[in-house]
């Protein structure tokens, strides 16, 4: 049937149609993410500022060993990593266990779940606006719902010992659900055979929830752990519209901080310097992630 | 019993932690203006739409008695953000969708490492990537125009839609293309023909997700404009009057802001999970 000449027609259009259909995505990516973090790593060594105009001058690694020697920079590391464990970790919790809560379909089932996972598709700047309308201290509708439990009045946004858990909670607020989502979506893929095999040897509960529940929703578990520490480890949004880092600087995350530099401050050749400490970061969470992904799609 | 009594109690809680803001900011958006600073809060009160009136400038004489300044500049922003999130979705859809068929299809060399390539760039932190992006382009003379967010948010799509695509395309089975190429079809019409009505819940999904994520974006918006080619998000955000911050408007702002997007969420919902990962997720 298919004669050599053919076979090599065939290819050539294979080939050009693979050019064709991957070429521009891979030239886009290029051009408009790599080429312009090249550009940074440049920049990063130098004094470059876009806001004053004098001449470049290269200060070789004096950029990074600022950063690196700034004893604040290393606080704001701390406040993120907090504020990424409280928030992940309840968010863990709080999703798994509604996730377990949801397991049996029951009538609205579609419907109430559906509607629980609206928080995570609306945008954080203005989940972050009306949070704030939320935390007002004196009209606010959280200080109105503690008093009827006898609860004093919080200040929750300038409360300097509270505003980071605030900020957690608004967090938690909308990315439950996404623990949640991908907890359920594990747990309604357990085969229903193993429990009923589990339930002639009589098992206990909680023999089921350790040897089948667990080990077979984990891997989805950490996947959704893994997304939500690489999202919150960048939080932005969220801080900058409900405390732009204060009071003080007890909110102030290692994105808010960098804002700051690179656009307050107009210090671009170290703010580069410090955006690829923290892209160093996120790059090797976002491998350990890469990785799992790799490992659950074989 | 006890037990089904706790959990209908327990996820009925849920459901009033995860709703009871939203309705909030709604109710608010119709409030008195009185209303919505009363303490205690008022949970019956008499609706009004002058915030919607004066947000999109139909009563712009009633917008000073709330203290604001000048017209609302809501409107043509709003508008912004339904051209921008719109256009770049289009781009982002339409190239995510032909490099997915190509490596579901076709082999392609280092195709594994061409993949997760792809996928890293939408791991960076967009701070990261702002502060070279917003260097460039004022060389460049796109800052605060509509092209250069368009490109932004198409890129930042872009990896996003070829993974979610390559899932979709993978799923259809090569047999419909064979047998139409066996049929005299070129494989490039066969792609065309067959290929795409096939995908094309997954293109509808994939564009939803892609939407969604331009018309809530902020950051880049928030660097990389200021006028011309602002959006909605950054300018709810900045809605003041001089008598403090307006949180009616700002309310009514929100409201038709989230509206989209909540029944876009129901439109989507059973490509939830698959759309969040990546397409990780297949069901």
């Amino acid at each position: 049937m298919k004669d050599g000449g053919k076979l090599y027609q065939k290819d050539i259009s294979e080939y050009r149609m693979k050019l064709l259909f991957i070429g521009p995505t891979i030239l886009v990516l290029i051009v408009m993410n790599v080429f312009p973090l090249i550009w940074s790593l440049g920049l990063s060594f130098t004094n470059y500022s876009s806001l004053v105009s004098r001449k470049i001058s290269f200060v070789g690694f004096a950029n990074y060993a600022r950063i690196l020697s700034d004893p604040l920079i290393w606080k704001y590391f701390q406040i993120t990593a907090r504020l990424v464990i409280v928030a992940v970790g309840v968010e863990f919790l709080l999703g798994f266990g509604l996730a377990l809560l949801l397991k049996e379909r029951f009538r609205g089932w579609g419907l109430v779940t559906t509607l629980m996972l609206i928080p995570m598709m609306l945008s954080p700047v203005v989940v972050g606006l009306f949070w704030t309308f939320i935390m007002d201290a004196n009209f606010g509708l959280l200080n109105f719902l503690f008093s009827l439990f006898g609860f004093r009045r919080v200040l929750w946004l300038t409360d300097p010992k509270i505003a980071l858990y605030s900020i957690a909670l608004v967090d938690i607020w909308m990315w439950t659900p996404f623990v949640m989502l991908i907890s359920l979506t594990g747990l309604l893929a357990i085969p229903q055979s193993l429990y009923e095999a589990a339930d002639i040897d009589m098992a206990s509960f909680w023999f089921k929830f350790r040897r089948i529940t667990l080990p077979l929703v984990s891997p989805l578990l950490i996947l959704a752990v893994l997304f939500r520490v690489i999202d919150a480890f960048k939080m932005f949004d969220l801080v900058f519209i409900m405390t732009g880092g204060g009071p003080g600087d007890v909110t102030e995350t290692i994105s808010m901080s960098l804002y700051r530099l690179a656009f307050n401050k107009f210090k671009t050749g170290e703010s580069c310097a410090m955006a690829y400490i923290i892209l160093i970061l996120v790059i090797a969470l976002s491998n350990l992630l890469i990785r799992w992904i790799q490992r659950t799609r074989a | 019993m006890v037990w089904k009594v706790a959990k209908g109690i327990l996820i009925a809680l849920a459901l009033v932690f995860f709703l009871l803001p939203i309705y909030w900011i709604v109710a608010t958006s119709f409030k008195q203006w009185p209303d919505i600073f009363a303490i205690p809060p008022k949970f019956v009160f008499r609706g009004t739409l002058v915030h919607y009136l004066t947000l999109f400038n139909i009563r712009p004489e009633e917008a000073a008695k709330f203290g604001q300044v000048g017209k609302s500049l809501f409107p043509p922003r709003f508008l912004n953000s339904i051209v921008i999130a719109g256009v770049s979705t289009v781009l982002s859809v339409a190239l995510g969708t032909f490099s997915a068929y190509a490596f579901s299809r076709f082999r392609v060399r280092g195709e594994n490492d061409l993949l997760f390539f792809i996928l890293s760039t939408r791991m960076l932190p967009p701070i990261v990537v702002g502060i070279p992006f917003f260097v460039v382009y004022r060389a460049l003379g796109l800052i605060d125009t509509h092209i250069g967010l368009i490109l932004l948010y198409m890129t930042f799509n872009l990896s996003f839609a070829v993974w979610l695509m390559k899932g979709f395309i993978d799923e259809i089975p090569r047999e419909f293309e064979e047998a139409a190429m066996v049929d005299g079809y070129t494989r490039f019409e066969a792609f065309f023909k067959v290929i795409l009505p096939q995908a094309l819940s997954g293109i509808a999904a994939t564009a939803v997700f892609c939407l969604i994520a331009a018309w809530n974006e902020f950051f880049f918006a928030l660097i990389l404009t200021s006028e011309k080619a602002r959006t909605a998000p950054p300018s709810i955000a900045a809605i003041q009057g001089t008598s403090g911050i307006n949180w009616g408007q700002i309310a009514a702002g929100v409201t038709v802001f989230l509206l989209p997007v909540v029944v876009f969420t129901f439109l989507v919902r059973k490509y939830l999970a698959r759309g969040l990962t990546f397409g990780v997720i297949k069901r």
